[in-house]
C-alpha cells in the first residue's frame, strides 16, 4: 500500500503558485526525500500534507485515505511532523512532561505516566529530563523531545522538515541515527525535506528534486554515489553539494 | 534549609510539583534581588494585612462620629488626626484599604481576563475576527478613561459597584491590545502548528498554549496599571461618583478634606498619602516583575 | 613570509559572569596570522565566534576579554582607545556576519549603505564615491549594479544580500577580513559562489582572512591553516591539507560524523564526549 500519494498537486500562497503539478508516491515503510533549495516549494508540500497550507488543488492521499483541506483529529494519530527549529517547536513555558502528555490528553489516552517514560527511553533521553523546561535543554535534546512528541500517538507516517539543519554536525549524527533506529523498530514511513544531499544518502531510499515549484527528477538515493542524474538542475545541485566522484578532498 | 533549596533548584526534578515549585522559587529569588521590587512587595503585603485585620488594627470605628473631637491635628490618640465629623482618619485609612483592595482585585479579575481572551482570540485567528474585535477595542481605546468611566457611572448611577464596573469596562482594551500583539509574535510558531497537527482544537490551543504565554506580560501590565486604577477610583470618589459616604474610600476622603485644606491639612493629605504609597508600591513591584517574567529575557538562554 | 605578521594573539581569554561565577568561553587562545587564510572550526558554544568578536574588541558587557598580546600590524589592540578602535574597525579589519538580513539597514538603499561604509573611513568627492561603489558591486559580481544600488535590502535575495555585505566590508580596502559563518544562511549553490568570491578578493588584494565556520570540509577547502576549537580551547592546529590526518579524537570524531555523499555506513559514529576532558 502506498503511504503517501500526491497527484497533480498545486499549492498557492495568495495569488502566487508555489508548487505546480507535483505527483509522487511513497510506499509504506519507505524513506523518501524532497530535495531542493530555499523557495523551491519543498516545505510547502509537507505543510499541505499536514494540513497547514490549506490552499491547494489536486489529490493528497495518506494511508489510503484522501486528505481534507484542514487539520483533523483522526489524521493526527496516523501522520505527524517534526519541525526544523528545535528552539521554536517547543512551548517555552511547558516542561518535557507536559509536552509529551498533551497529545495523550487530547486523544483521551490513559496510562500517560508509563507512556511518557517509555517514549523518553525510546528517543534516548534520560528520565532526569522529564520535568525540565526547554531552556534547560540543548538543541539536540529539544529535537529528541520534538520527535518523541510526534511519536506519542504512534503514527505510521512521519513528515520531517529539515530535522537536523539547525544542529551541530555531531548532534546531527545522533539525531539521524535515532531517526533511522526508530524507523527500523516501528516500521515508519518518512517523508523528509532537506537541502543536504549527504543526509539523503544516509537516510533515504528515494528522492524527488524540486526546483522553482516543480519536481524535476525522482531518483533512487543510490544515484548520489555516482551522480547518475538526468536533469541538468539536479546535476548542478549535486556538483555544488560537493558530489563529484573525482573531487580532490 | 540548604537541602530544601537544593531540592528546589535541582536541575533534574523528579516530579511535577518539584518542577513548578522550583520555577516559582527561582522567580522569587530573582525578584528579591531587586530592592525596589521588595519595597513594592512589602507595601502591598502591608496593604493586604491592613485590609484583612482592619478591625484589630484600627483604634477607633471608621464610621462612628464624635462631634466634640472635630478636626483634631495628628496626636498620640489620633495618629492622623480627625475629620470634620470627629472620625479617626487613621482608622478610616485602614478600613479604606479594604475598599481599595476590593476595587483593584475586582477590576483585575474582570478586565484582565476579558482583555486577555479578546486579544488572544483576535491575534490567533486573524482575518475578520481580528478586524471586528480590534475595531471594538479601538472604539473603547479612543475615549479618555476617566470620561468614559464618568459616562458609565452617570448612566448606571453612583456607587462603588458601578465605579468598579465602569473602570473595568474602560481598562480591558489596553490588555486586549497587549495580548494580541503578544499572540501575533508566536501564532505561526512551530509549537502552535505542532499542537494543531496533534489534533488539538482551537479552544484548547488558545486556553492551553496561547494564554499562558500572554499571562506574564499581562501580570506585569496589570500591576503597573493598578496605580492608575486606584487613581481613577479615587478620582471617581473625589467627584462623588464612586464610593458614597460614609464609606471610607480614600478619594472621597480627599474630596471632603478639600474644604479644610488650608487650615486642617491632614484631612486631605493623609488619604492622599495612602494613595501615593500604594500606587508606588504597585509600580515598583510591576517593574520588578517585568524583569523576572518578561519572556523576551527569560525565553532563550 | 618575511614581513611582520598581520595579527598576533597570545593567550586570549573571554569570560562571562553566571550565577555560579565567571565562565570562560575562550580559554587562552594564541595564533599568529600573516597575509593568509585561517579557518576556525568548532561547534556551537566552542567560542569560535567570540574569538572573532574579541579581535575587534566587540565582546559586549558583561563579557570581559583580555590577552597577553593582541597586536594588529604592530598596533597594540589592547591599549587602543575606543575611538581609535572604531577607526580601525571597518577600515582595516572588517567582519562579515552570518545573516545579511540582520546586518543591513532596512530603510536605506543599498547604494547609500555601501557609500556610507566608504565615507566613514575616507574623504572622497561624491562622484568618486559613486564610482567606487559601482566598481565594488561589479567586483562582487552583481549584474546591473546601477539598478541594485537603488534597491532596499528586502528587495534582494539572500545570496545577493551577502554579496552586498561583502562589498560593504571590502570597499574601505581592509587588511584583514573576519568572516563569521558567511554562508550558512545561504543555499549550497550560492554558498560556493560567495566563498569563491571572498577567496578571490582576498587573494587579489593580499588580505588576511579568518573564516569562522562549523563546516570542517568547507574550511578545509578555502583556508591554508585550520584551528579546531572545542569548549574554548584549540584542540587541533594543522595545515588545511593535513586535516584528514588529524590526530585529536574530537577532530576525528567531527570528521567521521558528517554524512558523506556516497554513504554506505548503517550508523554514523557519534562523538563520545566523555573520551576527553574539557567539558
Amino acid at each position: 500500500m502506498t503511504a503517501i500519494s500526491l497527484k497533480n498537486l498545486d499549492i498557492s500562497y495568495g495569488p502566487t503558485k508555489v508548487v505546480e503539478a507535483a505527483s509522487f508516491d511513497v510506499a509504506e515503510g519507505e524513506s523518501f526525500a524532497l530535495v531542493g533549495e530555499s523557495g523551491s516549494g519543498k516545505s510547502t508540500i509537507l505543510k499541505a500534507i499536514a494540513g497547514l497550507a490549506p490552499d491547494w488543488t489536486g489529490e493528497i492521499t495518506v494511508l489510503g485515505q484522501p486528505r481534507g483541506h484542514s487539520v483533523d483529529h483522526g489524521f493526527a494519530s496516523r501522520c505527524q511532523m517534526v519541525f526544523q527549529d528545535p528552539y521554536g517547536s517547543l512551548h517555552p513555558r511547558k516542561s518535557v512532561d507536559r509536552v509529551l502528555s498533551e497529545p495523550l490528553k487530547i486523544h483521551g489516552i490513559s496510562n500517560r505516566d508509563a507512556r511518557v517514560e517509555d517514549m523518553l527511553a525510546a528517543v534516548g533521553l534520560d528520565r532526569r529530563f522529564r520535568f525540565r523546561y526547554p531552556h534547560q535543554l540543548s538543541g539536540g535534546q529539544r529535537q529528541r523531545v520534538a520527535i518523541a512528541r510526534a511519536l506519542m500517538l504512534e503514527p505510521k507516517v512521519m513528515l520531517l522538515d529539515e530535522p537536523t539543519s539547525a544542529l551541530d554536525v555531531s548532534v546531527q549524527a545522533e539525531i539521524l541515527n535515532l531517526l533511522k533506529k526508530l524507523r527500523r523498530e516501528q516500521g515508519l514511513t518518512y517523508l523528509m525535506v532537506t537541502h543536504n544531499l549527504p543526509v539523503v544518502s544516509f537516510m533515504c531510499d528515494r528522492m524527488a528534486v524540486m526546483h522553482k515549484g516543480r519536481i524535476v527528477e525522482i531518483a533512487p538515493a543510490s544515484a548520489l554515489h555516482d551522480g547518475r542524474f538526468q536533469d541538468p538542475y539536479t546535476q548542478s545541485l549535486y556538483a555544488a553539494s560537493g558530489g563529484n566522484p573525482d573531487r580532490k578532498d | 534549609m540548604t537541602t530544601m533549596t537544593d531540592w528546589l533548584l535541582d536541575d533534574s526534578p523528579t516530579s511535577r510539583v518539584q518542577a513548578s515549585l522550583g520555577r516559582g522559587y527561582r522567580m522569587i529569588r530573582l525578584l528579591m534581588r531587586n530592592p525596589l521590587a521588595v519595597i513594592g512587595a512589602v507595601i502591598l503585603l502591608t496593604l493586604i494585612f491592613a485590609a484583612v485585620f482592619a478591625p484589630w488594627i484600627a483604634p477607633h470605628s471608621p464610621l462612628g462620629q464624635n462631634l466634640s473631637q472635630r478636626l483634631l491635628p495628628p496626636s498620640s490618640t489620633h495618629w492622623m488626626g480627625t475629620d470634620e465629623l470627629g472620625r479617626d482618619i487613621f482608622s478610616r485609612v485602614i478600613y479604606g484599604a479594604r475598599i481599595t483592595l476590593m476595587i483593584v482585585a475586582l477590576v483585575a479579575v474582570i478586565a484582565a481576563p476579558l482583555g486577555l481572551l479578546i486579544g488572544a482570540v483576535s491575534g490567533y485567528f486573524g482575518g475578520w475576527t481580528d478586524k471586528v474585535l480590534m475595531g471594538v477595542t479601538d472604539v473603547f481605546l479612543s475615549m479618555p478613561k476617566l470620561i468614559l468611566a464618568l459616562a458609565f457611572v452617570a448612566a448606571l448611577g453612583p456607587g462603588i459597584e458601578n465605579a468598579i464596573i465602569a473602570i473595568a469596562i474602560t481598562s480591558w482594551p489596553a490588555y486586549a491590545r497587549i495580548a494580541r500583539a503578544e499572540t501575533l509574535t508566536f501564532r505561526n510558531a512551530e509549537f502552535i502548528s505542532a499542537m494543531r497537527l496533534l489534533g488539538a482544537s482551537h479552544a484548547r490551543i488558545i486556553t492551553g498554549h496561547v494564554l499562558p504565554l500572554c499571562t506574564s506580560s499581562m501580570i506585569v501590565r496589570v500591576t503597573l496599571d493598578m496605580a492608575g486604577i486606584i487613581l481613577t477610583a479615587a478620582g471617581l470618589g473625589f467627584l462623588g461618583l464612586g464610593a458614597q459616604p460614609p464609606l471610607p474610600e480614600w478619594g472621597a476622603m480627599i474630596s471632603r478634606g478639600r474644604a479644610f485644606i488650608l487650615d486642617q491639612w491632614w484631612v486631605a493629605t493623609m488619604p492622599g498619602f495612602a494613595i501615593i504609597v500604594v500606587s508606588l508600591g504597585f509600580c515598583f513591584l510591576g517593574d520588578g516583575l517585568r524583569d523576572v517574567l518578561d519572556p523576551k529575557q527569560g525565553g532563550k538562554s | 613570509m618575511s614581513q611582520s605578521p598581520l595579527l598576533e594573539l597570545e593567550n586570549l581569554r573571554v569570560s562571562f559572569p553566571t550565577p555560579k561565577g565567571r565562565v570562560e568561553v575562550v580559554k587562552g587562545l594564541s595564533f599568529t596570522l600573516g597575509r593568509e587564510r585561517l579557518g576556525i572550526v568548532g561547534e556551537s558554544g566552542s567560542g569560535k565566534s567570540m574569538t572573532g568578536r574579541a579581535i575587534l574588541r566587540l565582546v559586549r558587557r558583561p563579557g570581559q576579554q583580555d590577552a597577553d598580546k593582541m597586536t594588529f600590524d604592530g598596533i597594540d589592540l589592547r591599549r587602543l582607545s575606543e575611538r581609535r578602535m572604531r577607526d580601525l574597525r571597518g577600515a582595516r579589519i572588517s567582519m562579515i556576519m552570518q545573516d545579511p538580513k540582520f546586518s543591513l539597514n532596512p530603510v536605506m538603499t543599498i547604494g547609500e549603505q555601501i557609500a556610507e561604509a566608504l565615507r566613514t573611513h575616507e574623504r572622497l568627492a561624491r562622484r568618486d564615491v559613486q564610482a567606487r561603489v559601482l566598481q565594488m558591486l561589479e567586483a562582487v559580481r552583481i549584474n546591473d549594479p546601477k539598478r541594485v544600488m537603488a534597491l532596499y535590502p528586502h528587495e534582494v535575495s539572500g545570496g545577493m544580500g551577502q554579496r552586498i555585505m561583502i562589498a560593504m566590508m571590502l570597499i574601505p580596502r581592509p587588511d584583514l577580513l573576519i568572516a563569521d559563518e558567511p554562508t550558512s544562511a545561504l543555499d549550497v549553490s550560492v554558498q560556493a559562489q560567495v566563498l569563491d568570491l571572498i577567496d578571490e578578493l582576498v587573494r587579489d588584494k593580499g588580505m588576511g582572512l579568518i573564516l569562522i565556520s562549523h563546516d570542517l570540509n568547507l574550511v578545509a577547502r578555502y583556508c591554508d591553516h585550520i584551528l579546531v576549537m572545542h569548549a574554548g580551547q584549540v584542540v587541533e592546529s594543522c595545515a588545511a591539507s593535513e586535516l584528514h590526518n588529524a590526530t585529536h579524537p574530537y577532530t576525528r570524531g567531527l570528521l567521521a560524523a558528517v554524512p558523506r555523499m556516497e554513504e554506505t555506513r548503517e550508523e554514523l559514529p557519534v562523538l563520545d564526549r566523555s573520551a576527553w576532558s574539557g567539558t
